[in-house]
């Protein structure tokens, strides 16, 4: 079931929380809305859902073609998962699944037989198939969420929205669910949205990735696509650690500084370099924990710092200590006229990305 | 430094807890038995004072005193007026909880602010009040004597079944409503404020409706808290003085409940009897801390 949402607008008093959003999710796909807090995701997906309202006269919501604009969240056919799970707590596991189809009008209700059947399949499904009879406050947070989940599928929705599903789960345990979820959306093939605010989640789980800052859609793409081509400084310096130059030497009109944009993992570290497009700098520091090496560098001619990422085998062949002097070479840049920071306009016409030659104009 | 960590683990002892965790002996003696004084003197004395003074003449005397037939129709009047201000309040109470907690308004303060009205003001002047507004001299006796009454059906059937509010048991049972009225909501806002709405909205999202929601999803959530409320609001109720000394007209045998009677009986040197029914009022207030105790051991139990 596709989702088609056309020209939101939703205000709090003085604060606009959407600014004429519009968007559209193909049906079966694993869309994330990524964005920093406030940037109104949330209210975007609580709109989708009926539990909210866009402003009088703005905007309207298409699932699959038939207007829901005005229809309630409980009509909507909508499954929703809650960061906090907000499972009943004095139900138990199987009553929370049941709630759904034990409050239907009695001529639209399935037995008690048909019911328990339902609740079964989907314990199994979720794999807790032991837990019918425990009551919420017995489990694990991962655990309820996917209890949660289950009861938002039980009424077979024909779309499923999670806001910030893993939020409240601890490191490991989000990224097990993260799997299991992604695995599981696609077994069902029910048309999902969810919201986040961390890009590792975004990146790694969703089909379709929609950026969102101060009330409005920066990007959309598959994760590639905006991790790769961001559309905006603001897409690029959420989406993962980047390093950040201001450079005047750019032959883009625009006053004051363009920004160029270096990945960590695109900072190249040489002990010795003979070419014109090298960085002299000098190494501030040295993480070699973790899966990756790190080194922070300091630019010798105007101190900027500069983050460099490494494989653990190559941090090993250079053997770099505090202080050594070395070469930089950036594999990959990004450039953004000063512009795009102050007019969004701008940085949507005129400031399509420029992917310039390493070392160009630095 | 050294010197003194080991002065320190010598003076403690060895088996002893750290001293940084405690007090010395005396002071943790003669702070619990001020304490245990306090309690004492204003808690345990007055009660045991009321039974011995009630069974000063030996329990014939009790019994007979408890017999009397005012006393009898004070106590029925208590119970019946608790058994009307309660429920009245445990609906009122659920609702503006409800929507105080669960929604947002303009002038949700002002809401707040009045339902905290009746713990302000004396409840001596809330009697007032409604002797003002629906005494002989107020708004309600003017209409009774108006000669071209707005529903003029209605004055007539007054008139006819001769209702009276103040002086009569209308008074006392508007009186102990509006006294007890914050006891319930006050202690459902913040218990429901701190649950939030997502259980609701995933309630919602599920297809269920605004009653379904309520009666599966809320009820059972703040069941406690409002068993609570009840039971201080009824140990109120039935104990309330002040505005229903003010509305009742203390006619004895008919508008006096037992907190009134009890004044009377004192104030006739009657302390036997007047001992008597602080008894069986000292006796409801029990009855109802073992039914809070209850509620409460219960409440811990369920979410041990």
């Amino acid at each position: 079931m596709s989702i088609l949402a056309r020209n939101l607008t939703k205000t709090f008093g003085a604060y606009t929380a959407l600014a004429d959003v519009s968007l559209e999710i193909p049906t079966g796909k694993l869309v994330a809305l990524l964005g920093p807090s406030g940037s109104g995701k949330t209210t975007l997906l609580r709109i989708i859902a009926g539990l909210e309202f866009a402003d009088t006269g703005s905007g309207r919501i298409d699932f699959h073609g038939s207007d829901v604009t005005d229809v309630p969240a409980g009509k909507r056919g909508v499954g929703f998962v809650f960061q906090h799970y907000a499972l009943f707590k004095h139900m138990t596991v199987a009553e929370n699944i049941a709630f759904g189809l034990t409050v239907r009008p009695r001529r639209e209700r399935p037995d008690r037989a048909a019911i328990d059947a339902r609740v079964k399949e989907l314990l199994k499904l979720i794999q807790l198939d032991d837990l019918g009879a425990r009551y919420p406050a017995q489990l694990s947070g991962g655990q309820r969420q996917r209890i949660a989940l289950a009861r938002a599928l039980a009424v077979q929705p024909k779309v499923l929205l999670l806001d910030e599903p893993f939020g409240a789960l601890d490191a490991r345990v989000r990224k097990e669910l993260r799997r299991w979820l992604r695995h599981f959306q696609r077994e069902i093939g029910v048309t999902t949205l969810f919201v986040t605010h961390d890009q590792e989640e975004a990146l790694e789980l969703a089909d379709e990735v929609i950026v969102m800052n101060n009330a409005k859609i920066e990007q959309v793409g598959t994760p590639q696509e905006v991790y790769d081509r961001p559309a905006s400084p603001f897409v690029i310096e959420f989406l993962g650690n980047v390093n950040r130059f201001a450079t005047k030497a750019h032959p883009l009109p625009g006053a004051g500084s363009d920004v160029l944009y270096v990945r960590p993992h695109d900072v190249d570290i040489l002990r010795d370099y003979h070419g014109e497009h090298g960085v002299r700098v000098h190494v501030q520091h040295v993480f070699s924990a973790g899966n990756t090496g790190r080194v922070a560098l300091v630019r010798e001619d105007n101190g900027d710092a500069i983050d460099a990422e490494l494989s653990r085998v190559r941090l090993a062949e250079l053997n770099l200590v505090a202080g050594d002097q070395a070469w930089v070479v950036f594999r990959h840049i990004r450039l953004f006229p000063a512009g795009a920071f102050t007019e969004r306009d701008v940085a949507t016409e005129d400031a399509t990305p420029a992917v310039a030659d390493p070392g160009q104009g630095i | 430094m050294a010197s003194a960590v080991s002065s320190l683990s010598r003076s403690s002892g060895l088996t002893a807890r750290p001293l940084a965790t405690r007090d010395a002996p005396w002071l943790r003696y003669t702070l619990t038995a001020i304490a245990l004084g306090f309690l004492a003197l204003f808690l345990v004395l007055p009660l045991v004072a009321v039974f011995t003074e009630a069974l000063r003449r030996g329990l014939g005397a009790y019994f007979a005193a408890l017999n009397d037939p005012d006393g009898l129709h004070a106590l029925k009047l208590t119970l019946f007026t608790a058994g009307l201000a309660v429920p009245a309040n445990l609906v009122f109470g659920v609702a503006a909880a409800w929507c105080i907690a669960k929604f947002t308004f303009p002038g949700k303060s002002l809401l707040i602010t009045l339902i905290d009205l009746p713990f302000a003001v004396s409840p001596v002047i809330s009697g007032l009040i409604y002797v003002l507004l629906f005494g002989a001299q107020g708004w309600y006796g003017h209409y009774l004597a108006a000669e071209h009454p707005w529903l003029p059906g209605l004055q007539a059937w007054l008139i006819e079944q001769d209702f009276k509010i103040i002086f009569a048991v209308p008074g006392i049972v508007l009186a102990t409503t509006f006294v007890t009225f914050p006891f319930i909501a006050r202690e459902l806002i913040p218990l429901m404020q701190t649950q939030g709405n997502d259980e609701e909205y995933a309630a919602i999202t599920l297809g269920a409706s605004g009653w379904q929601t309520f009666r599966k999803v809320t009820l059972p959530n703040i069941k406690w808290g409002l068993f609570y409320g009840v039971i201080l609001c009824n140990a109120r109720a039935m104990g309330e003085f002040g505005a229903v000394s003010v509305v009742s007209g203390h006619i004895r045998g008919e508008t006096n409940t037992l907190p009134l009677h009890v004044e009377i009986l004192y104030n006739e040197y009657q302390f036997v009897g007047a001992f008597a029914a602080a008894s069986i009022l000292a006796l409801l207030a029990l009855v109802t801390l073992v039914l809070k105790s209850l509620v409460e051991w219960a409440h811990a139990r369920r979410h041990a």
